[in-house]
């Protein structure tokens, strides 16, 4: 990584260099902090400052893996870990393809993850910062109330060491602010957010944030129920972002070789529409979670997943590579110490349209604009691929939005949703989430109401 | 490897006087200390391989102190007297800037309030007992048809000791075992494939499994999987909803517990703000939050504030009759907290959070309910929900259902999303069956906080609700 952590390494080899002969062993240790305020009605609600560390050891021998882990690095504990996970061994079954990452030479392209200036923030300025927004919130309509404002920042300091010869160390930091709204209109009430993030607290738009939050919660004051009927739904970036969040579990590698993809034996053929491409990149910096190297110490790299609709390339980490016999696309994740390393995209970028939003909306005669989906962790099955969703909007009538909507469905399954992309926006929003946001427009979705 | 485990408090009481005064060294009015000592061991099998076996340990100290309306928080994992006294030094300052003079904290017996037992500690327990469990799991999935491709299953078991003192004299102490069994089967056909999931949870130790056979959670999850193949795709709009025993819980918890919450209600941030004595449901319904249901997955002898668990009755014949308290909102109030006051760990602040909680029996024979109900759907299985508690707006996951035809239960439904407002749920209830059961071991999430629930109901009709599906 760009920064090295020298003392976190040194402590990740002194776990590496106890390996026994036939073992391989990986150690995975962090340490880091975090701010968190939060004001109501003027006042400091709370300010948490908190500190945490952590190792986890992952010991492979003879086929089998065992892990553990522990919330400290006090030297006691982790030769405590090292002997749990060394336990544990004997009670995996024997898998042919166990195994740690290995160096294959793909350079990692240098980023920036640590801002001085936000490491020296002052404390003082936080709280004001947070106190602002809410002041700003307020002041956006008269009709909003804040039920939150938050200031949040965190650093993290990690390493990873390996008997295969990884050794990886690094440190950034980071910061956003955010805020809860509620607006009141007689009986009812109705939520919304805002948000900026950035590399220190000087690149927050705070009245965007503001404006956001209030736009959000006033622009369902007085929305109906619509009735159930088929529509051309536009999703909104923030929307677009979390769908395309959800197929990289079926671009997924692991769960390819594992029986679970709905893209299984669909490689090189057209999975969704022509318009569409799809690429995971973590080397662009523009990317909320742009990395330089994966949960296993290989450098990140971009993959080209669907290009003009037709499937690609599957993500792999080095344990599923090996199981479908092919390279590591550097896309093992990682959680943190508590546990090893999974499979997933890493940055998922979509290739914008040529057209705004606006025009977007002025071609359709009949349709919703999707605001805000509620229940993707419920409604979304990404093995069988159905797919239906809380959502709230605004009608579109003959080119242009009228009315608001909410508490109704829209539903259809993920393959069919790819396949009826008919348009795409060209107002990339990159969101602090994994997928980028643009305004995507799908036909023939199923809305279900009164 | 087994372990003993020593008896002796998780750190000495004059220590936590000196650290508690230490908190409150700035002019603050209240200082708390949280300390846990966890150890969890899991083990996962997919794929026809136990994949890998973790032990895990955290330990920590959460270190709280408020001054009128400001909470400082800090924490710490070393529990040496310095490094106590350091997080305690944070908060204080996190609260509070000044001088506030000298404190002295006097804290008397430790307070225990048993709700479980545990006759098989999970740490007595070997490891490959474990995993044989899991073993046992795949297999009876896998015979249940040709047509299960695949099965992952997990085993989890946790023992937390925590310990809580605060400069209110509050000295208290737990010991929270927790042991979990989860199944997720993938069958396929013709029309693609289809996912069956089914949990075993409770707050006991190992003996979980002589209590209950874990080849029928994997055969029930198998078949849930196998039924969904010759689906048929879930219908589209507003229609009666016929919801089995035990596996709506969900609806109650999001349907209205959330917003019972009294911080929510406190920021009028919840559709139940002053409606205290009101009608807010059908007078069928009757909904208790209870922390002392031995055994039942929110079940805790003390909140994470050190109050003792409770029952609270919330909504009497339909009529709103309390909010769940955690501290600082019940001393705003000032009145009695409710055992509601939970946190995830040692690194999170305390909140509101709901423990088990469910609808009590009413009178209807269950298969009248669906014999009275012409055309609807009948829910047998539901996933995770999510609700907007300014708005009462929901949704959850149907992960197994089927229609309902002239009073009878025919074809299974592809899984969809079911959506409804709150207020006007509860007050759709128009039949509720007297065949109690609690529901699967649930996880609830709020402000990034993730806490052990229960939840469970008997047999009920809602009169009327938005089915998420494709076909017209």
């Amino acid at each position: 990584m760009s920064v090295g952590v020298p003392e976190l390494q040194k402590l990740a080899d002194s776990v590496v260099e106890q390996a026994k002969p036939g073992e391989q062993v990986e150690a995975y240790v962090s340490r880091g902090g975090e701010t968190s305020v939060r004001v109501y009605e003027g006042e400091l609600e709370h300010f948490v400052s908190a500190q945490s560390e952590g190792v986890g050891i992952r010991i492979i021998k003879d086929g089998r893996t065992g892990f553990a882990y522990a919330g400290t690095l006090e030297p006691s504990a982790i030769a405590e870990v090292l002997a749990e996970a060394r336990d544990n061994i004997q009670f995996g079954t024997v898998d042919q393809w166990a195994g740690l990452a290995e160096s294959d030479g793909v350079a990692q392209i240098p980023q920036k993850f640590w801002d001085d200036e936000l490491a020296n923030y002052p404390t003082d300025k936080k709280i004001e910062i947070t106190k602002e927004l809410e002041k700003l919130t307020l002041a956006a309509d008269s009709r909003v109330r804040a039920e939150q404002s938050n200031y949040e920042d965190g650093w993290a300091e990690t390493a990873v060491s390996t008997t295969t010869g990884i050794r990886e160390s690094g440190r950034g930091n980071s910061c956003y602010v955010s805020v809860a709204t509620l607006a009141d209109d007689g009986d009812e009430a109705q939520t919304g957010f805002g948000f900026s993030v950035g590399d220190s607290p000087k690149e927050f738009d705070l009245k965007k944030a503001a404006r956001e939050a209030a736009d959000r919660a006033t622009r369902l004051l007085g929305a109906t129920k619509p009735a159930s009927k088929s529509v051309t739904i536009v999703l909104d970036p923030y929307v677009t972002s979390q769908f395309v969040s959800i197929l990289s579990s079926a671009l997924n590698g692991e769960n390819l070789a594992k029986g679970r993809s709905l893209f299984a034996d669909r490689l090189n053929e057209q999975v969704a529409d022509p318009r569409f491409t799809l690429v995971d990149d973590p080397t662009n910096p523009l990317a909320y979670t742009a990395t330089d190297i994966d949960g296993e110490g290989l450098a990140a790299r971009r993959n080209i997943l669907i290009e003009n609709g037709v499937l690609k390339k599957f993500v792999h980490s080095s344990y599923s590579a090996r199981r479908m016999n092919t390279k590591s696309t550097g896309n093992a994740t990682r959680g943190g110490f508590s546990g090893g390393p999974g499979v997933g995209c890493l940055a998922m970028q979509v290739q914008p349209g040529s057209k705004t939003q606006a025009e977007l909306i002025a071609s359709i005669d009949d349709g919703v604009l999707i605001q805000d989906v509620a229940g993707m962790h419920s409604g979304v099955n990404t093995i069988s691929g159905d797919f239906s969703t809380g959502a709230s909007g605004i009608v579109i009538k003959n080119g242009t939005l009228g009315a608001p909507i909410r508490e109704f469905t829209i539903a259809s399954t993920l393959q069919k949703m790819l396949l009826n992309i008919i348009d795409l926006g060209n107002d990339i929003d990159w969101l602090p989430m994994r997928a980028v946001g643009l305004s995507l427009v799908i036909c023939d979705v199923m809305m279900s109401g009164s | 490897m087994l372990k003993t485990q020593t008896a002796e408090p998780l750190v000495a009481p004059d220590v936590l006087e000196r650290v508690l005064a230490k908190g409150r060294s700035t002019g603050a009015e209240f200082s708390e200390i949280y300390i846990e000592d966890k150890r969890s061991t899991s083990a996962g099998l997919d794929d026809g391989k136990v994949e890998q076996v973790t032990s895990g340990r955290d330990r920590g100290a959460g270190i709280r102190v408020v001054s009128g309306e400001t909470t400082g928080f800090a924490h710490t994992s070393d529990l040496s007297e310095r490094g106590l006294l350091a997080a305690a030094q944070a908060a204080a300052l996190a609260a509070k800037q000044g001088d506030g003079g000298v404190h002295k904290v006097q804290l008397g017996d430790v307070l225990r309030h048993s709700v479980n037992t545990v006759k098989l500690s999970p740490d007595a327990v070997e490891k490959s007992r474990k995993v044989d469990l899991l073993k046992r799991v795949d297999a009876a999935a896998r015979a249940v048809n040709a047509s299960i491709v695949q099965v992952s299953a997990g085993y989890g078991d946790s023992r937390k000791r925590i310990l809580i003192a605060n400069s209110n004299g509050v000295f208290s102490a737990d010991e929270q075992v927790r042991t979990l069994l989860r199944v997720s089967v993938v069958a396929t056909g013709d029309g693609g494939m289809q996912t069956g999931y089914d949990s075993l949870g409770h707050t006991i130790g190992f003996e979980m499994f002589d209590e209950n056979d874990v080849e029928e959670l994997a055969i029930r999850a198998a078949k849930q999987a196998v039924t969904k193949l010759s689906a048929r795709p879930a219908p589209s709009g507003a229609m009666p909803v016929v919801i089995k025993r035990g596996s709506g819980g969900v609806l109650f918890h999001e349907a209205c517990g959330h917003g019972l919450e009294a911080d929510l209600v406190g920021k009028s941030a919840s559709v139940y703000r002053g409606k205290m004595g009101e009608l807010v449901a059908s007078p069928l319904v009757t909904l208790v939050d209870d922390g002392t249901m031995t055994a039942e997955w929110g079940a805790i002898g003390i909140d994470d504030e050190g109050h003792p668990s409770q029952r609270n009755t919330l909504i009497k014949d339909g009529v709103l009759t309390d909010y769940m308290w955690d501290y600082l909102r019940a001393r705003k109030e000032g009145r009695a907290q409710s055992g509601n006051g939970r946190r995830q760990s040692y690194q999170h602040l305390p909140m509101v959070r709901m423990t088990n909680t469910f609808v009590l029996n009413g009178k209807e024979d269950p298969d009248d309910i669906v014999r009275a109900t012409k055309q609807g759907v009948y829910i047998a299985k539901l996933g995770g929900g999510q609700v907007d508690t300014a708005s009462g707006d929901f949704v959850f996951g149907m992960t197994e259902a089927y229609l309902i035809e002239n009073g009878e239960i025919t074809e299974p439904l592809r899984e969809s999303n079911l959506i409804g407002n709150g207020p006007e749920v509860l007050k759709d209830i128009d039949l509720l069956g007297n065949d109690f059961a609690m529901g699967n071991p649930g996880t609830c999430g709020k402000d990034g906080q993730g806490v052990p629930v229960g939840d469970g109901q008997p047999t009920l009709r809602v009169r009327s609700l938005t089915i998420g599906g494709t076909a017209a």
